[in-house]
């Protein structure tokens, strides 16, 4: 049992911060690596990238957004509740070292996985540029996290309520141009790593993301997880979750996203609609 | 005493109760319903009690076979099933799994002339009947000698290691990478094949004999090997299975609806997801289902698919029926339950839909030539012989390799080219001291009986090294 000893709600309540007991995942976890969750008996096992984690209190810090019935399942556990499961630290770390000037780039609670990487490339002497944005102004998160872990924060939201109107892409562009850039870290939905990607390929700026496909145990015994990368199939939980961004197949990735929508959707439309009548 | 023998031979095999295909093939009960205490009886009988009994030879954890029928056909089933635990912890999963037609029963007398006494039924009878009926009682154990072993992976070999150590006086914890106990038993092994209860009844009576088992533990990831030494183990013993599933490396294999044999049976058995949505894990289901590959594996998710109520379940195999590696027993069920089968098959290709599902697969047939380096003949492609079979679940279930997550993490434990650990034949000793392999990690993919029998010798090594540091 992993006991949730902090909780908050972000973003207008659709993404959740829990701070969880966890000590041996704690000590062990280094940035870029990732839990998987299962919050009872009858739940699925969810890979989440940890937010951040702190081995003297024993603690690791997850961030997600509720999209579905396991996410909203999640979301009814308070403080003092527990996680029936939580294993860990899977995948590899984020490769860290000290380049120069860094970029990194986040959208959604892509911006939660980004910054320990950012704290890290920073803390071992990197100039790290970070571009955060979201939808809207109310529905960003971490800013001032962010701030901290940075050198120069530049914020973005697509309808223009707070920092730059338009993409994270719209900045990145200016930085690259700017020149001087050795890495680019792009975390977010998939469309917008794929832009990302797009972006920093005739810059010739190497460039990771950090992939989130489905799986189950985490360990590279399902192969439920395969991404196409460089024209090879890779196993996310092992062999990731970060890739070379201008090697990995993202329309397969889209494509194999919606393995269950269908079933996905509806089970979480009967839990709404049980938990609305409960 | 010819005599009594000839008399023997004339009765004939008590065959157990199973479910009829028809409704078998649409639930995931277990098939085979167990002898009643007067068929156990009358099966005991049969045994011939030879004085050098064959079964116990062809035993890979040499069971006393002879002496638990004949404790069985005199009515002490405790007395049975104790007998029994001396020598196999898991008497509820081998009498279930176990292929006995090439091991104890394989070797009985009895059956030279007719069919073989019903081991496997005898055994599973008398650890159903304590399940059901015994008093709990655990079996002896020797006084503590105050030293901890660790047993990576809670599959059949783990099982093994950690009921024979706790039993000579060892502290030992199992530590799992799933959140559940029993390995393959749990995420494998289909319910209609071993009931979960089963297994987790045989896990909980370790426990109750004072093993301690750590789930979520992920050696290699949330602690390491060297780790668990510092940590004041003494011994190692790596069971952790092949887990590495295998792939066709075909175009279009990662369209959606193309899973290992070891997603789909993962969730359908450790997420219980023939369940959904009752529980939260989704599976795919598919109404025209092809399974590659024909060994049990195989097997299990054909049946598993047509439990899950699939129209067509079609077993694909490169080679011809005598060269298919699952069991007589499964093949023979999996036939009565529906699954056909399409043999000097092979598939080239998979075609999916703009979405990016699969909707078909391109195959090839073929004839078989020379015999190959496994010493069956190596199948041919027939040219010309291209065809188009409609599907929209492919489940690969070619066989694993070795799973490098906690190998990688050792650099210092000799590996073979394939990756699997070397260990001593004899006593699973690796190059690594005070650490043991055995299970599917060091021969690669085998059964459980032979897991459970690299587990029983690297359990007698343990306690030889700790005993006397050799």
């Amino acid at each position: 049992m992993f006991k949730i000893v902090k909780r908050e709600e972000m973003a207008e309540g659709t993404v959740i911060l829990n701070k969880i007991e966890a000590p041996m995942i704690a000590k062990k976890a280094k940035p870029g690596q990732f839990v998987i969750l299962k919050a009872n008996e009858d739940g699925e096992r969810i890979p989440l990238t940890m937010a951040d984690t702190d081995p003297d209190k024993g603690t690791l810090t997850i961030i997600y957004m509720v999209v579905g019935k396991s996410t909203a399942l999640f979301k009814t556990l308070k403080v003092g509740d527990t996680f029936q499961d939580v294993i860990g630290p899977l995948g590899k770390p984020t490769h860290l070292e000290k380049l120069g000037k860094v970029v990194c780039v986040g959208g959604g609670t892509g911006v939660a996985v980004l910054h320990p990487i950012t704290r890290a490339l920073k803390q071992i002497g990197n100039n790290v540029t970070c571009i955060i944005g979201s939808r809207t102004k109310d529905l960003l998160i971490l800013e001032s996290q962010m701030k901290a872990a940075s050198n120069d924060l530049r914020v973005c939201t697509d309808d223009g309520t707070y920092g730059h109107h338009g993409f994270v892409t719209d900045v990145l562009k200016e930085v690259l141009e700017a020149g001087d850039v050795k890495l680019v870290v792009g975390i977010g939905p998939v469309p917008m790593m794929r832009a990302v990607a797009n972006l920093t390929r005739p810059f010739e700026v190497k460039t990771l993301v950090s992939l989130n496909p489905i799986m189950i145990d985490g360990t590279g015994m399902c192969g439920g997880c395969r991404v196409s990368v460089g024209g090879e199939t890779k196993f996310a939980c092992v062999d990731g979750p970060e890739f070379d961004g201008h090697q990995v197949n993202f329309d397969e990735l889209m494509l194999r996203l919606q393995a269950y929508c269908e079933d996905e959707k509806a089970c979480y439309e009967d839990y709404c609609t049980l938990r609305e009548a409960t | 005493m010819k005599e009594k023998a000839a008399k023997k031979e004339k009765v004939s095999r008590v065959a157990m109760p199973e479910q009829k295909p028809e409704i078998r093939r649409r639930n995931f009960d277990e098939v085979p319903t167990g002898y009643t205490v007067a068929m156990a009886q009358e099966e005991a009988a049969r045994c011939l009690q030879c004085k050098k009994p064959g079964c116990v030879d062809g035993c890979p954890v040499s069971v006393d076979i002879p002496g638990f029928i004949n404790l069985i056909s005199q009515g002490d089933f405790t007395g049975a099933i104790r007998h029994v635990w001396t020598k196999n912890a898991l008497p509820a999963v081998c009498g279930r799994v176990c292929p006995q037609e090439i091991q104890c029963e394989g070797k009985c007398i009895v059956g030279k002339r007719g069919e073989a006494v019903a081991i496997g039924n005898l055994e599973r009878f008398v650890a159903d009947w304590e399940r059901e009926n015994g008093t709990g009682a655990l079996p002896p154990q020797a006084p503590s000698t105050g030293k901890k072993v660790a047993v990576v992976g809670s599959g059949p070999s783990g099982l093994t290691v950690a009921g024979d150590l706790i039993q000579k006086g060892y502290d030992v914890t199992v530590l799992e990478a799933f959140h559940k106990p029993g390995g393959v038993l749990v995420y494998g092994i289909p319910e209609f094949r071993l009931p979960k209860a089963i297994v987790a009844q045989e896990i909980n009576f370790l426990e109750r004999q004072g093993v301690r088992l750590k789930v979520n533990a992920v050696v290699g990831r949330t602690v390491s090997l060297d780790e668990l030494f510092e940590e004041g183990y003494e011994a190692v013993y790596l069971g952790v299975g092949a887990g590495l599933p295998r792939f066709m490396n075909l175009p279009g294999e990662n369209l959606i609806g193309i899973l290992s044999a070891n997603e789909y049976l993962t969730r359908a058995n450790l997420m219980k997801a023939y369940r959904y949505p009752d529980v939260d894990t989704p599976i795919p289901k598919g109404k025209n289902v092809v399974v590659l590959g024909a060994g049990n594996v195989a097997m299990d998710s054909a049946r598993t698919a047509m439990r899950l109520g699939a129209d067509s379940v079609k077993i694909v195999y490169r080679r011809s029926r005598d060269e298919m590696p699952a069991r007589a027993a499964e093949i023979h069920h999996a036939e009565e339950e529906g699954i056909e089968f399409f043999l000097l098959t092979n598939p080239t290709q998979f075609k999916g839909d703009q979405k990016g599902r699969l909707t078909g697969m391109e195959c090839l047939k073929m004839e078989l030539g020379e015999p190959d380096d496994s010493g069956r003949r190596r199948p041919i492609a027939i040219k010309g012989s291209e065809f188009h079979m409609d599907t929209d679940l492919v489940i690969v279930a070619v066989g694993s390799g070795a799973n490098p997550l906690l190998t990688q993490s050792t650099p210092d434990m000799e590996l073979n080219k394939w990756g699997y650990i070397v260990a001593d034949p004899e006593t699973g000793k690796t190059t690594k001291k005070g650490v043991w392999a055995g299970g599917d990690i060091v021969t690669g993919a085998a059964t459980v009986i032979l897991a459970m029998g690299a587990g029983r010798k690297a359990a007698d090594a343990i306690h030889q090294y700790l005993t006397w540091g050799w």
